[in-house]
This record gives C-alpha cells, structure tokens and sequence, in this order.
C-alpha cells in the first residue's frame, strides 16, 4: 500500500538545474479531511520556497486528485500557474477549471441604520396583516355558519365526522390517564395538608371545585392544543405546500366553507366532551387515592360531591371548554393558511400555532375566572 | 499508480473493468392494501466505468425504485446490488458522498440553508477543512453548474426550478464523487433550459469522466447525451445497449416508447438539428 499522506516533497539541486516539488499522495477531500494528512499537508504547504514559481512542479505521482485538492494547490500559488507544471492531461483540465472558476464570494449586503427602521415598519404590517387575517377568519366562519344553517343539508358532514373522530375520539385514552395520574397525585398531595388540620373531609370539595371548574378543562384544552391544534396548522401548512389549496380555490371550492367551518365545529363540540371525560377520570384518580390515603370510602366521596360541587360548576366548565375548542381550531387554521410554501415556515408555523394556542387558553381561562367568580362558589 | 487510474475510487477489489452497479437477480415487492405487487422479477443490470446510462420503462415500473435502491435507501426483497464495490446497504454510511452523488427529482435542497451552504454542507461536515477553502471550492462548483457567483447567498425558496436543479447538481458534485445518479435530470425544466442541462451534464460527464446513472422519460436527452439505455418492462431489463440498437429492438414497449407518434418527432428533430457528439 503506497502512502495515502498528501505531501509535497521539495528536491533543490535537480538534475538539470531547476528545482523541483514533487506532490504525492491523494489530495482530495475526504483524504484532507483527516486531522494527520491536513497538518501534513499544510507544514508541506507553508515550506512554500519564496521562488516557487520557477520550481517544476511534478503532480504526475499524484494517487488521487479531486477540485478541493487542486482548489488548495491554487491558492497556495496565488492562484498563478507555475512556470513548469507536469500533470496528466486530466489533473491540468481540473487545474484549469479551477483557475477558470476561481472567484471570491460576493459579500453579503451590509446592515445599514436605515434597514433597521424598514424592518421595524415590515414588522408593524406585518402585525396588522396578522390582525386582518383573523379577523378575516373569523368574520368568514360566521358566514358560513349561516351558510351552514340556511343549507343544512350542504354541509361538510362528512369532513366534520371525520375530524370528530381524529380530535375526539382518538385523544380518550391518552387524556383519561394525564387526568387520572393528576387526580391521584392532587389527591395525596392535599391529604398531607389537610390531615394537619383534621379536615381530611374537606379533600372532596378541593378535588371538586378545582378538578371540575378549572384544572379538568384547562387541561384538556392544553393537550388538545399541542395535539390537535398542531395537527390542523400542518395538515393545512402541507396542503399549501403541496399545492392543494391553489387546486380547492381553482375549483372554486371555498376554503372557509371546506376547512376551517368543519374543523371549528368538531373542535367546539369535542372539546367540551374531552373536558368531561378528562374531569371524570382525574375525580377518579382523586377518589381512589383519597380511599388509599385518607381511607374515605367511595361511596361517601360521589355523595360528598354532589352536595359540594353545584352544577353550575359544571355548565361553567363546559362552556368554557366550547370556546377553548373553537379558539384553538380557529389559531391552527389561522397559522396553517399562512404558511408559506416551504419546510422552513411549515415548523415555525406549527410551533407559532401551539404556543398561541396555549397562551389563548389560559389567558381566557383567567378571563372566564374573572367575569364569572359569582358563578357556582 | 499509473496516471490513468488517478480518478478512480478507491475500492476494495478495484479493477478497470469491474463494473461501477451491478445488480443480480433483484426482486421488489411492494405491499399495498394486503396485496404484494412484484415491481422487479430477477432484474439484471450491470453498469460500466464511464457510461451514460438512460433508465427508461413506463410509469410504474420501478426505475425510481431502482436508483433508490442503488443509493440503499430501500431495501429490495431479494438479490444483491453491489455499487462501487460495497453492497448498496453499505453505501450510506459516513462518507457516501464521495463515492456517489444523487439529484433528486425535486433538488432536495435543505429549506433551511443558503445557497452556499447547501453545497458546502459535505464539505463542512468533514469537520476539519477551513472555511476559506470550502468557500473557494463551493464557488468553483457554482460556476461549473453554470450558476452566477451572485446567487451564493439566496435561499433555496428563492430560486427557480432551473436553479434548483443546478444547485443540486453543484451539491451532488461537491466531493467528486465518481458515480453520479440522476431522477429525471429534466422534468420541469422549459426546453431550453432542459438543453442547456443536458450540455452540462454531457460536458461535466466527458471532463469529469463521471459515470452517470438517469431516469428519465424525455427522449431529447436520451438521444442527445446517453451512451446507452436500459428499458425496464416486463420486470427486468430488457434491453440494454446503446441508443440505436435499443431503437432497433423488437418488443411492445420499445415500439410505443421510441417509434410512437412522441419518439419519431424526436428523432425527425433529432435529423433536422443533430446535436454535436
């Protein structure tokens, strides 16, 4: 096995007078790359003689030559051919390509101050683009509604039963086990503070009122939300991508009426049940782990409920749930409609739409808590 | 090492005359909705150091499949293909692209990088070459594809499908890999960028003694630049020559692929403006 080192040996007096540099070894990238052969090579390179340019240069015993070797070669000679080069004719057609093409990277445009100000207004319209679209969105969804209603049988049945069953159906399972383990870790977290003071009894209006009106719903609206909320911002962002929107609006098929009505529906009328099942699993959670901690038996815990807890709880919490299911189908249709066509927008997109999802729910979480602090306490 | 062998790659059991693809017996089966659909049935190709090979069959039958599986990103049911000298599996591992160089159908430029980057990412990814060398070398590819130096710093979003192509091609081409495969080179492109590609290629394929793989449905560059075709039909091979002896070849497909009504136009053109070999 030859040496595979990309070297350069230099030979002062040659036979006939001149000097000469003999390159050996392969210089190519993937050879350069290793640690060993580029601080050979460079050592090699620095010990450039001041008069290179008379020296022959013999590359004949080259074993591999690739554009990045000769690109090195290049610039070490200042990009300037040597008086005598001796290569294949291959290895010269690569030299000459590389002096051909050998050119410096136009530099990229300078920030100026003025930019700074161009931006900041890009920004201000882009903000209220953002604005108009949702308001936009929103004013669109009530139309259809009407729409819905003038026509009942035109409907996106169809889609609507589809998307029920994706948000809704197919979220029960991993919603009932969030809410049952924060039932149970609720309940034995409480029940250490209570027993301080002898109200072990009082656990069943605690895990009510704060499973039934707020942790049950926000929940649920939190899980749905990266969950289903994400799932509509790519589902449109891809149609996008893909082309498939232009080829809806081509058919003259309203994307409204067709995307955002059926998605809206499923999410307002899902959310609402998710958030039930969520609160019944975690009350669960709550109760089995009351009866292991604090020996209330079940039977106590359901009657304590319902003379704890009014009903009203309930309808707050459903309501609330309603709105939450809308606002975070009506974000991820917002962020999918606007992404651009490429992958770069599409994860910012999805990422945009989650977090504002989020937000949305709790900061109307904390509105609904405020207007109906009366309401059920 | 004698200078003719200069650009040869190293392989393990290396002679001139082994071939760069071979692949044997090879069977696909696709799964679809419980039923096995057979793609390829012993499949037998093998593919010379410093052809031009034009894959054509109709839509369906596999030939995307086929380079696919020559680059190791599917894995066929049964046989062998053995690229470079390594199986097909082996091929992507760390330092893939210096032994082959892929452009996809759709340029497969990473959304998230410049111009620049896209071609440098093999090159920076070996970790240990400086930037002002990567740079110089990106800019030398840029303008081999034929692409503006003013280009570097725009996104691939930004550019056209033309574009898109030729940045690919720079990528693909960045690490001088000896084996080129290329999924339809020209589809997308207006005829005369489309001819303007195939000049590159038959110029980047002569200077660079590249062996180059396509797919491809477009007849002009098959005439213009191929030194031979391969027609999958029947689920294997059946032909495989240079273009006039495929023309020549008795069978259905042939017929219909090469001498209907889209295949004599080409040719008549191909008579009134012969292109220069």
């Amino acid at each position: 096995m030859e040496d595979s080192q990309p070297r350069i040996a230099y030979a002062p007096p040659h036979a006939s007078g001149g000097r000469s540099a003999r390159v050996t070894g392969r210089w190519t990238a993937e050879s350069l790359a290793s640690s060993a052969h580029w601080e050979a090579a460079q050592a090699d390179l620095q010990a450039l003689p001041p008069d290179w340019h008379s020296w022959q240069w013999d590359l004949r015993e080259l074993q591999r030559l690739d554009h990045t070797g000769a690109q090195l070669l290049w610039n070490t000679w200042h990009r300037q051919w040597p008086d005598t080069l001796l290569a294949t004719p291959k290895q010269r057609a690569m030299f000459e390509r590389v002096a051909r093409f050998s050119s410096n990277l136009p530099p990229k445009r300078r920030q100026r101050p003025v930019d700074w100000f161009l931006h900041m207004g890009a920004w201000v319209v882009r903000r209220e683009e953002h604005v108009l679209g949702a308001v936009r969105l929103i004013g669109q969804l009530l139309l259809d509604m009407v729409q819905l209603v003038r026509h009942p049988r035109k409907g996106p049945w169809r889609d609507f039963s589809g998307h029920l069953y994706r948000i809704g159906a197919t979220a029960l399972p991993i919603t009932a086990l969030l809410g049952f383990l924060i039932g149970v870790v609720l309940a034995y977290l409480m029940s250490q503070q209570l027993r301080q003071f002898g109200a072990d009894a009082f656990i069943v209006n605690i895990l009510g009122i704060s499973l039934i009106r707020e942790l049950g719903p926000v929940l649920a609206a939190i899980l749905i939300a990266g969950r289903s909320g994400s799932a509509i911002t790519a589902q449109i962002g891809v149609m996008r991508v893909t082309e498939e929107l232009d080829a809806m609006q081509v058919m003259g098929i309203p994307k409204g009426f067709r995307l955002v009505l059926p998605r809206a529906m499923a999410m307002a009328l899902a959310m609402p049940l998710l958030s039930v099942w969520t609160t019944l699993a975690a009350l669960l959670g709550g109760m089995l782990a009351s009866d292991v901690v604090m020996g209330l038996t079940p039977a106590y815990f359901v009657t304590a409920l319902s003379k704890a807890v009014l009903v009203s709880n309930l309808w707050l919490a459903v309501a609330k749930s309603a709105v939450f299911g809308l606002l975070i189908a009506l974000i991820g249709c917002h962020y999918g409609l606007r992404i651009l066509p490429n992958t770069q927008s599409l994860g910012e997109g999805t990422t945009t739409s989650v977090v504002t999802s989020i937000t949305v729910v709790i900061l109307v979480d904390a509105l609904f808590a405020v207007v109906f602090k009366d309401i059920g306490i | 090492m004698s200078a003719n062998t200069d650009f040869l790659p190293t392989m393990p059991h290396a002679t001139a005359t082994t071939p760069v693809v071979d692949i044997r017996n090879l069977w696909t089966v696709f799964r679809t909705a419980g039923v096995d659909a057979v793609i390829h049935k012993d499949l037998n190709l093998s593919i010379a150091r410093g052809e031009l090979l034009s894959i054509v069959g109709g839509s369906g039958s596999g030939k995307t499949t086929l380079l696919r599986q020559m680059l190791g990103l599917e894995v066929p049911a049964r046989g062998s293909i053995t690229v470079l000298g390594r199986t097909a599996a082996e091929l992507t591992r760390t330092g893939a692209s210096s032994r082959v160089g892929m452009l996809f159908q759709h340029g497969a430029l990473y959304s998230a990088f410049t111009v620049l980057e896209n071609i440098a990412f093999p090159l920076r990814e070996l970790g240990t070459l400086p930037d002002d060398l990567i740079r110089d070398a990106v800019m030398v590819k840029l303008q081999m594809v034929g692409l503006d130096p003013a280009h570097a710093h725009k996104m691939p979003a930004d550019l056209s499908g033309g574009m898109v192509k030729r940045v690919a091609l720079a990528r693909a081409l960045i690490m001088d890999p000896p084996l080129l495969l290329l999924d339809e080179p020209t589809a997308g492109l207006d005829p005369d960028r489309s001819d303007a590609f195939c000049d590159l290629l038959r110029t980047l394929h002569h200077e660079l003694g590249l062996t180059v793989v396509m797919v491809t449905h477009d007849l002009d560059t098959i005439y213009a630049i191929s030194t031979r075709v391969a027609v999958v039909a029947d689920k294997h091979v059946i032909v495989n020559a240079p273009p006039k002896e495929v023309i020549a070849f008795d069978h259905p497909f042939v017929r219909e692929f090469f001498l209907g009504g889209r295949g004599l136009r080409a040719q008549e053109l191909l008579r009134l403006h012969p292109h220069s070999e």
